[in-house]
């Protein structure tokens, strides 16, 4: 079959690998459909996720028709239509039975890895490095996926991949992101990042009844996306370097009350100080992570407000302002999205109308041009914000 | 699992030695915190402070070759592929101790343990037991260059849903003992199952032998052997990354 392949910074392949096939009794082959390109895909492009491979599969999006199951798979059956979370879960462990999936403790095979760096390890991921297990991803034409049971979610025929495609991540992603941030009725809530993880939360703090959204970002064409998909109000951080300030004034000197970092580890901060500071530890490997937009969330959330980490963050930061977050009371949430818990009420939106997540798609392609969408999405070029490719 | 896991990508190894940090970025280290250092100079206040410090991480990184970061990230740049030492010596027993929380009550894993050929399903090290009768066994384990080690073991303590203790019988090439314990969880969460192991290598070749049974790194093998157990029970299955079925069959 033909894969998107990772051989190191800024350097991925299409090419032809081995055929999948069925290695555990509650595993399925599902063949891809659909796949998308997300930001989490950029940070291994761009090499700030350790334990990669050359030669991985990368993909973590995807969705696909069931053409084979192990034995002990009891819910689907060969040519049933599924969107496939990029979280893998056993189903049957503490985690899971709590609805932690994304922190399943039965599904990495290499969780002596993680636990190296996090203590605990995490549930295993679609094509997201060894440490997170190692598994073959998604931007493929077959993906094997274990315990099909447990994740992955039937959907109607009738439905144009275009709009369940998202169930996978991104639509959950920015969707727990806001259940995340503890919004009540009228809250003033303010989203860091309009790509397509941002784009979700401002859509989704609606849904939990925000009073007011603003979105911060630089790319023009984001914020506008923001501004009329989303009814959000903007700030350019680049052309308005104060974002803190800026959210004080339009808050009536209070501040939001819910601040969603949807743009992880590899923030731009322009010339501030504090960029400037991670950008020199980031290339020289002493931080891993860019932590801009997590120190500014902070800076500016109001008092007693909440924090909602939606971006990613891998390893260690410096100059958390702790202070601020323990002096104004805030309450931290994160982590990776639990998509399962999800799936059957973000589709029930979908099938009623409320939300056509296709709205973030700016291109579709064929798999053997995914080495120039991945540029083409890392530049932004062509106001490129969602890539779905078709193997 | 793919074989290159179980050597482990360079990124995220287990043994550290003093210095992690690659020459180069030594040089690149010392240089940077010089920079970051002249500049503190020129700023005043809490700017000129959060630059000396970067400055003098930098610095100190370059200079001893020793990064704090890598060191938990488990990444060592300094490393140049071979030159990974075996950690057990020769003669020296080995013990390992090592505890996993499974979801499952403590009697339904007391009976899967107490049958011993369940055992090389899990723990990796291990070829096949044989039960010869109600408390005597014969026990297979992998040595080094694809050969076998092979011992009689009894158990020696039991007591239902609690404990099982077995060792090696007197005179066997192999003289090594174990035990399991369970216990229920706090809160009604399942059970604790605490193991511990042990080697003690004879002298001679077949020392090398039994000192490298659990592998390089004992501990994790432990610790794995144990994640899978937990994986066998709650799931029915061993998690991996392989793309297809391998000749052996499932992991
Ligand atoms: N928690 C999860 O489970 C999960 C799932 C999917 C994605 N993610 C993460 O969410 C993040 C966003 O994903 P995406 O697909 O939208 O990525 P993306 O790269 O398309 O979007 C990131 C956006 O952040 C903007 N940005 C950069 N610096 C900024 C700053 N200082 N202030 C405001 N905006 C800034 C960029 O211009 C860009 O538009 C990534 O870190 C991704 O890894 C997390
Ligand atoms: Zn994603
Ligand atoms: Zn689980």
């Amino acid at each position: 079959m033909k894969a998107l392949r990772w051989y190191g910074r800024n350097n991925v392949r299409v090419e032809s690998v081995p055929d999948p096939g069925i290695v555990n009794p509650h595993d399925a082959i599902v063949r891809v459909t659909s796949t998308a390109i997300c930001g989490s895909d950029l940070h291994i492009y761009d090499g700030y996720i350790p334990s990669m491979q050359a030669g991985d599969i990368l993909g973590h999006e995807f969705m696909g028709e069931i053409v084979e199951v192990g034995p002990e798979v009891r819910s689907l059956r060969p040519g049933d239509r599924v969107v496939v979370p990029f979280t893998i879960s056993c189903g049957a462990c503490f985690f899971c039975k709590n609805e932690l999936w994304s922190l399943c403790d039965n599904t990495n095979p290499n969780a002596w890895m993680a636990e190296q760096t996090y203590g605990y390890s995490p549930a295993g991921l679609f094509g997201y490095s060894h440490a997170f297990g190692g598994y073959a991803g998604g931007q493929a034409e077959y993906v094997r996926v274990p315990f099909a049971d447990v994740g992955p979610l039937k959907v109607p025929a009738g439905i144009p991949d275009d709009r369940l495609l998202f169930l996978t991540d991104i639509f959950p992603t920015g969707y727990m992101a806001a259940e995340n941030a503890g919004i009540r009725p009228g809250d003033t809530v303010a989203v860091w990042g309009c790509g397509p993880v941002g784009q979700f939360a401002i859509k989704s703090a609606w849904m939990f009844g925000a009073g007011r959204v603003i979105a911060i970002d630089r790319v023009a064409e984001r914020l506008r996306l923001a501004e009329q998909e989303g009814r959000a109000e903007s700030i350019n951080f680049e052309t308005n370097r104060d974002v803190t300030g800026q959210l004080k004034q339009m808050t009536g000197g209070r501040g939001p009350d819910c601040c969603i970092d949807a743009v992880g580890m590899e923030a731009h901060g322009g010339s501030s100080l504090d960029a400037m500071y991670d950008r020199v530890k980031q290339a020289v490997r002493m931080e891993s992570d860019r932590a801009h937009v997590l120190r500014e969330a902070i800076q500016s959330c109001r008092k007693g407000g909440t924090v909602s980490l939606a971006g990613v963050y891998g390893g260690f930061i410096d100059k958390m302002p702790m202070g601020a977050a323990f002096n104004k009371g805030l309450t931290l949430r994160m982590g990776q999205t639990h998509v399962p818990r999800f799936l059957k009420p973000l589709l029930r939106r979908i099938e009623e109308g409320e939300i056509d997540p296709s709205f973030v798609i700016t291109h579709r392609l064929p798999l053997d041009e995914a080495p120039a969408a991945y540029r083409m999405f890392r530049e932004k070029d062509d106001g490129c914000i969602k890539v779905v490719l078709t193997p | 699992m793919a074989a290159a896991d179980r050597r482990g990508p360079g990124g995220w190894l287990g043994r550290t030695s003093d210095k992690n940090v690659h020459q180069w970025e030594r040089a690149a280290s010392v240089a940077a915190g010089a920079a970051l250092s002249g500049l503190a100079l020129w700023r005043r206040g809490w700017t000129g402070v959060a630059l000396a410090l970067a400055g003098g991480d930098l610095l100190w990184r370059g200079l001893s070759g020793n990064c704090w970061c890598y060191r938990l990230l488990g990444v060592n740049t300094a490393r140049t592929g071979a030159g990974r030492r075996a950690v057990m010596r020769h003669r020296e027993s080995i013990k390992v101790e090592h505890s996993v929380t499974v979801d499952r009550p403590v009697e339904e894993l007391y009976r899967y343990w107490r049958r011993l050929e369940h055992l090389p399903r899990f723990m990796e090290h291990l070829v096949s037991v044989h039960e010869l009768d109600g408390h005597r066994s014969r026990w297979v384990a992998k040595a080094p260059a694809g050969r076998t080690v092979e011992w009689e073991a009894e158990i020696i303590s039991e007591r239902e849903n609690e404990l099982i203790g077995w060792r090696s019988l007197p005179g066997s090439e192999v003289a090594t003992a174990g035990s399991v314990r369970f216990a229920p969880a706090t809160g009604g969460r399942g059970a604790v199952v605490a193991v511990s192991l042990a080697y003690d290598p004879p002298a001679g070749p077949l020392g090398a032998a039994v000192a490298r049974l659990l592998g390089e790194e004992p501990a994790r093998q432990v610790a794995d052997d144990l994640r899978r157990f937990k994986q066998v029970i709650e799931t029915g299955e061993i998690a991996t990354n392989e793309q297809v079925l391998s000749e052996a069959g499932a992991p």
